[in-house]
């Protein structure tokens, strides 16, 4: 399938086609590449077929439907939807079906979207190549011995292999950008606060973020207006109305500033540099100002990141004690029961983050480490505010490499963590971020292009990566 | 990075004990190297001098949000149960519970 | 030798009378079928996000502000220990940063303690031991219920400003009496709504505080102070035989009366608390708490001084019978009373002694004719009682209409002198050694007076009577 979603739902929509066949087409891609590529955790056809076939049904009886009506999405299976298996990636989920959905599962639902499956992710969303699930891992369809990245590597793959054309994903460190710039892809984490949390199985909640994975610049507007909005069951869901992204896909960057940014660069694979600085060209033609900069503090984001997000990781995975849910290690006293369930239900890049964040927490160590993180982390967002003086937008890179083989980083986890060096800091500010793929390696593999905007400036990202995407396709 | 590894296999035990997690002996060496090595990179921050920057819990400045005291619907107790390991009566069922709650 | 010093510190959890739960709209409901009230916020289901309920924060701030506090901009944080009737295995609380800090509350015997904190956090379920004795030693298997998970909390930490078991008691008895004036809690001890630990060190005066043992899950006034009382022997029998208190948390066994060790501070849990994510800081606008202070119901301190104030002369026992009056919520009706021309001091002992809170009351203007006709001698005290029961039936009743209709006719004096007569006569012996000086003897014959005329004499009146006939 290689029609966006928009041009999908047209079609749906005239009847020149049906939900049901885009979801049998769907089903049967699945059927016939997922075996080896594994986007899926967990394929509800029939569900997806009677939601299909309710769709044409409204059409048929000329009643007005979403904007999504009839276009199969793929779910990260760390958002819950009702009845659905959710695992997360993780054994000690294994058989858990949620009494509740997601909001963003429920506004695509209400959009007439149909949900085909729950897609493969690094164990709890941690990791960088899916490598890290516990139901193995999944395949670039570009090329299936390399990773497609993580954490939400299954639903870059869902897309990326031409089953659906939206998937959604979240991005705590990177866990969108990073796969859609491995898998080729647009890629968007939205402004902390913009897409609803509730439903999404936290990993790092004041980090976390939903988006999806587009195959273009507009699908990922749609999608992320449909998702997107305030919602009273996220606290920190923002309630203010925000800038039309879809709108702003065709405003161009005529008399935007944008940063190229050394400090989300340098370090980067040489071929990933020159598309970067190819990327800024394409920027400039179109009317943009590009400025030099470097935003040193950048750097240090490596550090609070892999302190924060581990800490909120350790209490947010305590609720897995095999009391209420999930996998239970049958003891004799609830504490033994709790030790055994955790010891053989997380793997151990779930348990590394645990200990790293509990370590982080304890008496002792918390203003050395989870303390000086959290200025840190407002270091870096003066650092990116003060930037933001002077530039709209910001350029890098996505990633430091293309796709990188199978067991190429598992022995080493910091060279892992390494990899999520440019993706990071967005999610430490809150700030918004896109990945836009703009060209291949000499073996094929694609690359992308990061860019960052200011919080709530979302729109912005949408005009240069709708510049970006219209010199590829070129 | 004035302490490359700045974590004993002593720590690494106890913060295990803290999160319920059982380790085996060489799991305790191969973790004690992992978490160093990435507290070791957190030298970066560890050293510098953050004095004056207010700790950020959150990405944007939000407060007071807060919801109306009015009943929404509860979980039909079946599809609360339906997910526990084990139950009875009612309830979720558990072994022995060996103390009181701190 | 000089004596020992008890210091006593206590913390209250208190639950709050709110509609719904925290941070999630399930019933906050005691009593009801087990996990009926519950939803995946409160039961910690990955992927649910807790709301912060508004209801809540306005009665903590009542509670702040009636026990002086000053009300601040907070935070949340978590809490992180694992327990199997925590659903998240991490408490919502305040940790640095709470709501309400540095109040106190005067009790009614005089002494003021200080208030460190009243801060929010949420409830956990409630297990049930299954097997064994049915306590938590010893049980094969619990059973957990979830309806209480979640149900907000205001923790009130006081300085350790007591000095004995009567004074922690009175503490509470006071700041519950604050708590339900103000609307924030039903304050049933019995059914959890109120909890208390203790915290209880000795020293000899003007010492530093010795070392504190802190006593966990007190459920009753008398049960707080029975272990306050038995822990403070407990510390000066081991430092008198020259041993250590060593610091720890006891817990208190109704049965034996005694104290015995949960747990040692060794194996303390470190707590791990940081800002919960999931919350963003609350920040009380001075208006909405300036509204609230605006509606804040009269605390009982003023609500007690109100009355004492009708009253002439002050004396302990209707200190005690003031305190009961407006524990009770009878104020309202004895003032109306009051204004309406009923005696203050016996409107305040008729309404301690014989109105219930919880049933009818007389009107005021019928509860007032009845300690009218009490004070004036038409009617006894035994017969102003029946008049008040009599009234439960029709509370605005008349009640000299209600005395006729019981046949209360006051008699006139040659009837009483004639039932003295018989009496005399009938009890020769015991009328002698009243007459030879045994005073105890008079209430003997107005006994008999009384039973001879069913309690229809005025009491005074006999008395009267049977000292005139003494040569």
């Amino acid at each position: 399938m290689t029609t966006s979603a928009i041009s999908l739902a047209q079609a749906i929509a005239a009847r020149t086609t049906t939900a049901a066949a885009a979801t049998d087409a769907a089903l049967s891609a699945i059927t016939e590449r997922d075996g080896e590529l594994h986007a899926f955790l967990h394929v509800d056809a029939d569900a997806a077929r009677q939601a299909a076939s309710a769709i044409d049904a409204r059409i048929a009886a000329g009643e007005t439907v979403g904007p999504l009506a009839g276009v199969p999405v793929a779910i990260k299976d760390n958002l819950v939807m009702t009845g659905v298996p959710t695992t997360c990636g993780s054994k000690i989920l294994e058989g858990w079906r949620p009494p509740y959905t997601a909001t963003v599962v429920e506004r695509l639902i209400d959009a007439g979207a149909i949900p085909i499956g729950k897609t493969n992710l690094d164990e709890f969303a941690m990791g960088s190549s899916t490598e890290n699930s516990a139901y193995g891992p999944s395949r670039n369809p570009i090329d299936p011995t390399k990773v497609p990245g993580g954490s939400s590597g299954g639903s870059a793959v869902a897309v990326a292999a031409g089953y659906v054309p939206v998937s959604l994903g979240s991005d705590t460190g990177g866990s969108i950008r990073q796969p859609a710039a491995f898998c080729g892809l647009i890629g968007y984490k939205p402004t902390y606060g913009h897409i609803s949390r509730y439903g999404l199985v936290a990993f790092s909640s004041s980090l976390d973020q939903v988006g999806p994975f587009t195959t273009t610049v507009a699908d990922s507007a749609l999608v992320s207006e449909i998702i997107g909005g305030h919602d009273h069951r996220d606290s920190t869901s923002i309630d203010a109305p925000a800038p039309s992204l879809l709108e702003a896909c065709g405003r161009g960057v005529a008399g935007l500033r944008v940063g190229l940014c050394s400090d989300l660069l340098d370090g980067a694979d040489a071929v990933i540099v020159d598309r970067v600085r190819a990327a800024a060209a394409a920027l400039e033609a179109a009317g943009a100002t590009i400025v030099d900069l470097a935003i040193p503090e950048l750097r240090l984001g490596l550090s609070a990141y892999y302190l924060l997000a581990p800490a909120e990781a350790s209490s947010n995975l305590a609720r897995y004690d095999g009391v209420r849910f999930g996998l239970r290690e049958e003891r004799d006293d609830v504490a033994a029961m709790n030790v055994a369930t955790r010891t053989a239900g997380f793997g151990p890049e779930v348990k590394r983050r645990i200990m790293l964040g509990t370590y982080a927490l304890s008496a002792g160590y918390y203003d050395a480490y989870y303390g000086q993180a959290q200025k840190t982390r407002r270091l870096i967002t003066n650092a990116l505010d003060a930037a933001y003086q002077g530039v709209d937008l910001l350029l890098g890179a996505t990633t430091p490499t293309t796709a990188f083989g199978f067991g190429d980083k598992v022995a080493d986890p910091l060279s892992m963590y390494l990899s999520d060096l440019f993706t990071i800091p967005s999610n430490l500010a809150g700030h918004p971020a896109m990945s836009v793929p703009f060209g291949t390696d000499s073996a094929g593999l694609p690359i992308g292009v990061q860019l960052l905007a200011p919080g709530r400036r979302d729109d912005l990202l949408f005009a240069a990566g709708a510049v970006l995407e219209s010199e590829v396709s070129a | 990075m004035t302490n490359p590894n700045p974590l004993t296999e002593a720590d690494v035990i106890k913060v295990a004990s803290l999160a319920r997690l059982e380790l085996r002996p060489d799991e305790v060496a191969t973790f004690t190297e992992q978490l160093g090595s990435v507290l070791g990179h957190a030298q970066d921050i560890a050293a510098l001098n953050l004095e004056g920057l207010s700790p950020m819990a959150h990405p944007f400045d939000l407060e007071n949000v807060l919801r109306e005291d009015v009943v929404t619907p509860s979980l039909d107790r079946d599809a609360v149960l339906a997910a526990a390991p084990d139950a009875a009566e009612h309830r979720f069922r558990v072994g022995r519970i060996l103390g009181e709650a701190p | 030798m000089s004596a020992w010093e008890t210091i006593i510190g206590l913390e209250v959890h208190c639950e709050l009378k709110t509609a719904t739960k925290l941070f999630c709209g399930c019933p906050n409901m005691f009593g009801d079928e087990p996990n009926t009230n519950c939803c995946p916020v409160c039961l910690g289901l990955p992927g649910s996000l807790p709301v912060l309920n508004k209801g809540a924060v306005e009665l903590a701030i009542r509670i702040g502000l009636a026990l002086n506090c000053t009300v601040a901009p907070s935070t949340f944080h978590r809490k992180n220990y694992f327990y199997p009737d925590m659903p998240k295995d991490y408490q919502i609380s305040q940790y640095d940063q709470p709501l309400n800090a540095g109040g106190w509350i005067d009790l009614p015997e005089g002494s003021r303690v200080g208030i460190t904190r009243a801060h929010m956090e949420e409830d956990t379920g409630k297990s049930t031991h299954l097997g064994g004795t049915g306590r938590i030693h010893g049980a094969d298997s619990s059973l957990i219920d979830y309806n209480r998970s979640g149900v907000p909390l205001v923790e009130i930490v006081s300085e350790p400003d007591m000095r004995s078991g009567v004074q922690a008691r009175a503490y509470v008895a006071e700041l519950r009496a604050i708590l339900v004036a103000v609307g924030a809690t039903d304050g049933r001890m019995e059914e959890g709504s109120m909890r208390v630990d203790a915290n209880v060190s000795v020293r000899k005066p003007g010492d530093p505080f010795g070392t504190r043992c802190e006593i966990k899950n007190l459920n009753s006034l008398r049960s707080l102070q029975r272990a306050i009382e038995y822990e403070a022997a407990r510390q000066i029998d081991l430092i008198e035989a020259g041993e250590r208190v060593v610091q720890e948390t006891r817990h208190f066994d109704e049965q034996t009366g005694r104290t015995g060790t949960m747990r040692s501070k060794e194996e303390a849990t470190d707590y791990r608390y940081f800002p919960e994510p999931d919350l963003v800081p609350l920040n009380p606008s001075r208006a909405w708490i300036d509204e609230i202070r605006s509606n804040l119901a009269p605390l009982p301190k003023a609500r007690r001084e109100h009355l004492l104030a009708a009253v002439g002369e002050v004396t302990p026992a209707l200190v005690d019978l003031v305190a009961t009056v407006v524990d009770r919520d009878l104020d309202t009706l004895v003032s109306a009373a009051i204004n309406a021309g009923a005696p203050a001091q016996l409107a305040i002992a008729r309404a301690a002694n014989e109105l219930d809170a919880d049933g009818v009351l007389p009107s005021p203007a019928s509860f007032a004719g009845t300690c009218q006709l009490e004070a004036s001698g038409r009617l006894s005290a035994t017969q102003a009682k029946q008049v008040l029961a009599a009234l439960l039936d029709e509370p605005h009743g008349d009640p000299a209409a209600i005395a006729d209709r019981l046949g209360f006719v006051a008699m006139d004096d040659g009837a009483l002198d004639t039932v003295l007569d018989a009496a005399i006569a009938d009890h020769p012996s015991e009328w002698q050694r009243y007459c030879d000086g045994d005073d105890k003897l008079a209430q003997f014959f107005v006994g008999k007076v009384m039973a001879a005329t069913k309690g229809k004499a005025n009491g005074k009146a006999v008395i009267a009577a049977i000292a005139a006939r003494r040569p």
